[in-house]
């Protein structure tokens, strides 16, 4: 019957046979001649035809866009034809051929009534209809974002599974601390979760409503590492919406980081040291990720408006990303940067405090960051030069540290060559107009020079210093380096170049000085480059020399004098002369403390220095050292960096 | 279906039965129950009256048509008079097609025919509208009879379709409409006269040439291969009732008369002659896009002197309200700032009401119920919410909230929201109606007659006492129909609900006691849609029968019967006046009924599928109407004219409603989206000036994706209904399809 309707392409229509009908009237004992059997076949065919027309107007009306036997038969009905019993299966019936001979027929089974009767498992009633309401599109912009990460799909989750939902977000959004461990120890680790996916996903990209709470997002980014950890998940597309919640941590000023008291900077770190775990174990899930986390990290570093913990994360995000990240983004970019950071940190009116405070935290990110660069170009750079050094994956695996004892996470695998899926494959694949297409590789020394101009010696003393700190306590006990460390303490040189404070350190310097550089530029070129550089630096930056005219119209302020500003540091002496440093910059707060405002949480995450052989760092890095500079003066001295208010 | 076989007996029985009702309903429009039995009578009366003299009436109607045609008009009267013959029986059997076999004397004699081509041309623009229901004497007696050689059909055919290939491309257009109705005339010619083979070789010659739009018909149509299936078939009967109407410029028939007359084509001419109207306008030919955008309908265009009534579209002057007491309670509540805008708001409405819309109806033309107290609650909540509407546009969009249907098993097939949209009401394929309270007030039954004595009238709560509180539920379920219920809707007063189902009733359901109060009886074949006057009380209903009715809650027969469409009416509407109806039908034209005398005083042709839906704009000037071909097209009322034409659904459009302001246009359709249309541009940019002074041949813009403000996925859910809350919130519902 519903064949006559579905071959109207051919604008033929399906026929029953005369053989058909002969066959039929035969098996009612009537004796057809062939003349009628054909006449009635005709009228058959047409009167199906005429029916089936007429029924696809009930399935119209009923807002079905498939006709049913219902329809078929309503059809029937109203035409005075008694209609067809016993077709009112929902589904199509099954129409099969035969093995044996060319034979099509509808299987339809018979259905002993007598046991459908008296049949005692009667299933339970199909469900109540009903009617659910949601706000599907608010003020008609709900379609502008991809749907996918909200299930709005119908989808039937046992009871279990719900309840299991339930228990979890509870416990770890709730206040219990144990709770929320033992919770997300399960989250990491239970098999059969899968189904829930999408709605911890959901509940995850709740960030955005929570900014204010930094506990709550504490919470939720550790929702987000059982998750990535859990080796029975397959996030699929999902990766984007964690990668997506995990960014906004990152990067947005969030409503958290009005009060000062607030740390946001830790969870800005732990977000992207996530972040990088997410990329180096799931980014193969989401092709142009890199591309896409490297175009928005960039974005907001190179937005001026945006506050400067919006630039700090972009910073440690980039630094999470890996030294290729760094090298293409940050490095480059810097110079434009670094003339707005200076113009916070040289403004040194009371108000300007807080902003300047924050800028100090981004310098000291930017300065970790591009420490760990240099570091890892040299050592790439020796490697292969050595060429397939047999404890590369050792020392590579280890080269980055970024707090990662403190999360519990195990640090990303961060190859110094390339990295597993490519980094630089993903950038060429970014295609034309992506602002790094035309990177060139800067060499190391050059690199450096560039680097130095802006650091000045604290890059220095950073590049040597190798261990990290090791506790709360600033002056913590660290082992001391064997590997030779450059003096850093050029500073008074270049005093009058530099315009930034410095931030300072304490630090263990020992006075041997050895292994001229394999392949690093001589002393006498850097010496050549650094002068010009800071000329250049100072002259063009006629804002900062107004700058620093402004400040010089108060009393006792002018840059020579700056060094007053930064007295020796009131800790005591640590034993030993540890090279451990630590900043403090006195903030407002510090009325009420009588110590400044501690954040050196940030400028730890150097690598550890045990994962360098010491003896390979030696080698190639001692060259960058001023040798010539007199050092003698500071070593073993402790300063702080406190800021005037 | 069976059951249009006498159909055409039958329509032309109710309208010659129309001026019988309305002379009667307008003087008292709640006193008509007789009129209302008078009109229905002829459905069953006339087929059984017409059959055993057949043949003496034919001759005698004959006769008359030919004194008639003479201005013989006393000799007429007589002649009717003594044989007894109502008017209404000479129309109808002047159509019929059974008494074709008796056209002997009339096919050959070309002499005769030629003189006739050129009598009835000359007179054709002056006299056909005149007569239009009235086809000639000869067409009667020649109907399909056999009128030449059949193998030579293929040869006339395709000489018009060479010539028309060949004139100039500004006539071709034109002249191009004539393919398809002569293609189907002349096949199914060929079929009356048992020429079955050639028939169909006529058929796959030239069924590939016509225009994509008229696919559906020529399925219908190639179905069509013998004699005896003509009978019955509905598709036929509308081409022999009615004439297919074609607009064509008067330098283009001019061309086609001088050529038919050269070849002595008389086959063509004939049929042009008996079957199509063609309408001559003077001025320029219309080009292909205008031609394609007005036609698609089963019987071609509208005749434009069908589309020149006039309508008060207007609105009816709004009553004045009091807001006295209530206003106070506000104040009391309120900061200083609220009261003081509400007075404004009230003299603005006040000052508005005073001016008459000039074409608004007279505010009796219709006789409306008197408000009562709680409707003038109503009306007061209306207007304080209607202080809180969000102003809509293209940068303000409204948010939309999705009302799904959860395990309705595809029966869902009806949803109504109440005005004030704290109701649902679902209409389901399984005979029931169910009714949901969209706010947490829960669904109360009132108590019983025992229980309704105990309670004390006099106590102020009296209207919540007589609630039973037991009974008090999120939804109620209605039994009552015996077939699946196409079409709910509320009463405004939200005290009554209407459903209309399969099995030929309309019922009226009391909200307050869940029961059914009234099944109305006419219909006697589905009824796929119902719809509330907007002030109450009346009530329309169109179904498979053709036709739609208007009735009063309190009458238990039609008041009004509204025939034309040449199919099944698919959906009904009242006009926000409450003195137009205008429906949609699958014959794809949408026509607009005078609820005071029945008339339809506007045709409206352009879809190229059957409507099933219609939205008026609030401020009663313009008509939205949406296909299965997943357009919608806008119109105004005044001018009855296209203005626009929304282009993107995929598939049926079920649900159309336009923002409380009128500047958005919501449309939902079954390819599970709701697309929101900017029809403030969509009506600004066609000047209505400019149209009324030309032949009202517009050009419409191809601007669907400027017009395109947003389009909204739903999951599987096909959008059933599109409700506007009084404060601009967009209410959509429809049924989760699993599959």
């Amino acid at each position: 019957v519903r064949s006559s309707m579905t071959e109207r392409e051919e604008r033929r229509f399906a026929e029953v046979p005369r053989e058909s009908i002969k066959l039929m009237a035969e098996s009612t004992g009537v004796e057809l001649s062939e003349e009628v059997a054909t006449l009635l076949a005709e009228d058959v065919c047409y009167r199906l035809r005429e029916a089936t027309q007429n029924s696809s107007q009930f399935m119209r009306h009923a807002k079905r866009r498939k006709l049913s036997v219902e329809d078929f038969n309503r059809a029937l009905r109203w035409s005075n034809t008694e209609t067809v019993c016993g077709y009112g299966a929902q589904d199509a019936l099954p129409f099969r051929p035969l093995k044996e001979g060319e034979l099509f027929f509808v299987e339809d089974r018979e259905i002993n009534l007598v046991e459908l009767a008296l049949a005692t498992n009667i299933p339970k009633g199909c469900a109540e209809t009903m009617v659910r309401v949601h706000v599907s599109y608010l003020d008609g912009k709900g379609n502008l974002e991809p749907q996918g990460t909200v299930p709005t799909a119908v989808q039937s989750l046992s009871e279990d599974l719900l309840k299991y939902y339930q228990q979890i977000t509870r416990a770890i959004l709730g206040e219990d601390p144990h709770l929320m461990k033992v919770a997300l120890l399960d989250l990491q680790s239970n098999s059969k979760i899968a189904a829930l996916l999408p709605y911890f996903v959901y509940v995850i990209s709740g960030v955005k409503s929570v900014s204010h709470d930094l506990d709550q997002l504490n919470r939720l980014l550790h929702m987000v590492k059982s998750l990535v950890q859990n080796p029975y998940l397959y996030l699929g597309s999902y990766v984007r919406s964690l990668v997506s919640s995990v960014m906004y941590c990152i990067l947005e000023p969030l409503a958290a980081s009005i009060n000062p008291l607030n740390d946001h900077w830790t969870l800005r770190d732990y977000a992207a040291l996530l972040l990088s775990h997410i990329f180096w174990t799931h980014g193969d899930l989401v092709s142009g990720l890199y591309h896409q986390i490297l175009l928005s990290l960039q974005k907001v570093l190179s937005d001026p408006v945006r506050p400067l913990c919006s630039h700090y994360g972009a910073v440690v995000g980039l630094h999470a990303l890996g030294w290729k990240a760094v090298e293409r983004v940050l490095y480059p970019h810097l110079p434009a940067y670094w003339a707005n950071l200076q113009a916070v940190l040289d403004d040194y009116s009371v108000s300007n405090a807080q902003v300047k405070a924050d800028g100090h935290k981004v310098y000291g990110a930017i300065l970790v960051a591009v420490e760990r660069l240099l570091k890892m170009k040299a050592l790439s750079l020796t490697l292969a030069a050595e060429g397939g050094c047999a404890g590369l994956p050792g020392t590579a695996t280890g080269a980055v540290g970024f707090r990662e004892n403190s999360l519990g996470l195990s640090p990303p695998p961060e190859p110094l060559s390339e990295p597993p899926l490519g980094i630089a494959s993903h950038l060429q694949a970014g295609g034309a107009g992506c602002p790094w297409e035309e990177w060139t590789p800067v060499s190391l020394p050059a690199m450096y020079c560039e680097l130095y101009s802006f650091f000045g010696d604290s890059l220095a003393v950073r590049f040597s210093t190798g261990p990290p700190l090791g506790g709360a306590t600033p002056p913590g006990p660290c082992q001391p380096l064997e590997g030779r460390k450059e003096p850093a303490s050029s500073a008074p040189n270049l005093e009058n170049t530099r315009k930034m404070p410095q931030l300072t350190a304490s630090m263990n310097i020992s006075p041997r000085r050895d292994g001229s550089p394999r392949m690093e530029p001589q002393p006498p070129s850097l010496a050549a480059t650094v002068p010009g550089r800071s000329l250049a630096r100072s002259s063009s930056s006629s804002s900062s020399v107004s700058r620093s005219r402004s400040s010089s119209s108060r009393p006792g302020r002018s840059t020579s004098q700056s060094r007053d500003i930064f007295p020796k540091a009131r800790f005591p002496l640590p034993q030993a002369g540890p090279p451990a440093f630590s900043f403090i910059i006195g903030g407002r707060q510090m009325g009420r403390r009588c110590q400044g405002r501690r954040f050196q949480t940030s400028f730890t995450p150097t690598p550890p220095h045990t994962t360098l052989p010491p003896r390979a760092y030696a080698h190639k890095l001692p060259v960058i050292g001023r040798v010539s500079k007199p050092v003698r003066r500071w070593t073993c001295s402790h300063y702080s960096l406190h800021l005037p208010l | 279906m069976a059951a249009v076989q006498d159909g055409p007996m039958e329509l032309d029985a109710e309208k010659e039965a129309k001026p019988e009702i309305l002379s009667d309903g307008t003087s008292n429009l709640s006193g008509n129950t007789a009129s209302g039995t008078l009109s229905s009578s002829p459905l069953t009366a006339a087929p059984a009256g017409g059959a055993p003299k057949m043949e003496d009436q034919q001759t005698l109607i004959a006769v008359l048509q030919f004194l008639k045609r003479n201005k013989l008009s006393e000799s007429v009267e007589i002649l009717r008079r003594e044989a007894g013959l109502g008017e209404h029986q000479e129309g109808s059997q002047a159509t019929d097609g059974s008494g074709g076999g008796k056209g002997d004397g009339d096919g050959g004699d070309a002499n005769s025919l030629l003189s006739r081509v050129s009598i009835t041309s000359a007179a054709a623009p002056q006299s056909m509208p005149v007569k239009k229901d009235q086809p000639d004497v000869s067409v009667v007696l020649s109907a399909y009879s056999q009128q030449g050689d059949p193998p030579l059909y293929q040869v006339y055919y395709s000489g018009l379709k060479n010539f028309i290939e060949s004139v100039l491309d500004c006539h071709r257009a034109e002249l191009s409409q004539l393919f398809y109705p002569l293609f189907v005339h002349m096949y199914l010619e060929l079929v009356y006269n048992n020429h079955e083979t050639e028939a169909k070789a006529f058929f796959d010659k030239f069924s590939g040439d016509q225009e994509c739009y008229y696919q559906d018909d020529l399925h219908i149509l190639c179905g069509l291969t013998k004699k005896e299936h003509l009978k019955g078939n509905e598709v036929l009967l509308d081409f022999r009732t009615s004439r297919f109407v074609l607009h064509i410029s008067r330098d283009s028939y001019q061309l086609l008369k001088r050529h038919l007359q050269e070849r002595h084509n008389n086959q063509i001419w004939n049929i042009i002659q008996e079957h199509l109207y063609i309408d001559i306008f003077d001025g320029m030919p219309r080009s292909k896009s205008q031609i394609d955008s007005m036609s698609g309908s089963l019987a071609g265009e509208a005749k434009r002197e069908v589309n020149k009534a006039k309508v008060f579209y207007g609105l009816l002057k709004e009553p004045e309200i009091e807001v006295p007491l209530d206003d106070e309670d506000d104040e009391a509540e309120n900061e200083e700032g609220k009261p003081k805008k509400k007075k404004t708001k009230k003299d603005s409405l006040g000052s508005k009401s005073k001016k008459q819309d000039p074409n608004a109806p007279q505010q009796n033309r219709i006789p409306l119920p008197e408000l009562k107290d709680s409707d003038k609650l109503d009306k007061i909540m209306y207007m304080k919410e209607s202080t809180k509407r969000i102003r809509l546009g293209p940068e303000n969009l409204p948010s939309i909230c999705f009302y799904t249907f959860l395990n309705a098993f595809q029966g869902l097939t009806a949803v109504d929201f109440t005005d004030d949209s704290s109701l649902l009401a679902g209409g389901f394929a399984d005979s029931t109606v169910r009714v949901w309270s969209v706010t947490p007030k829960k669904l109360r039954k009132v108590k019983s007659a025992g229980e309704l004595n105990v309670i004390e009238k006099e106590s102020d709560d009296v209207l919540e006492r007589i609630m039973d509180e037991k009974t008090a539920s999120e939804s109620k379920i209605l039994h009552g129909h015996s077939g699946p219920v196409y079409g709910v809707s509320f009463s405004p007063d939200r005290n009554y609900l209407l459903s209309s189902s399969e099995d030929g009733t309309v019922r009226l359901w009391s909200l307050q006691t869940f029961t059914c109060l009234v099944g109305y009886k006419g219909h006697n074949y589905p009824v796929w849609d119902t719809h509330f006057s907007p002030f109450g009380y009346y009530f329309v209903s169109g179904g498979h029968d053709r036709v739609a009715r208007l009735w009063a809650t309190d009458h238990y027969q039609p008041l009004r019967i509204f025939a034309g469409h040449l199919a099944d009416v698919t959906c009904t509407r009242f006009h926000p006046n409450s003195n137009y109806v205008a429906t949609g039908s699958t014959d794809r034209t949408v026509r607009l009924w005078d609820v005071l005398n029945a008339n339809c005083v506007r045709i409206l042709t352009g879809h190229k599928g059957p409507i099933h839906s219609l939205a008026f704009s609030p401020n009663g000037k313009f008509l939205a109407s949406g296909s299965t071909d997943g357009r919608v097209l806008l119109w105004d009322i005044g001018h009855g004219l296209m203005i626009g034409e929304l282009k993107g659904h995929t598939d049926t459009i079920y649900a159309l409603k336009f923002s409380r302001d009128g500047e958005i246009l919501a449309s939902g359709s079954m390819d599970n989206t709701v697309r929101l249309w900017d029809s403030m541009k969509a009506f600004d940019e066609v000047e209505t000036d400019d149209f009324t002074a030309t032949t009202g041949h517009i050009h419409l813009p191809d601007n669907s994706q400027e017009l395109l403000l947003g389009m909204y996925h739903s999951k599987s859910t096909p959008v059933t209904h599109l409700h506007f809350t009084r404060r601009n919130l967009l209410l959509a519902a429809g049924a989760y399809n699993s599959q």
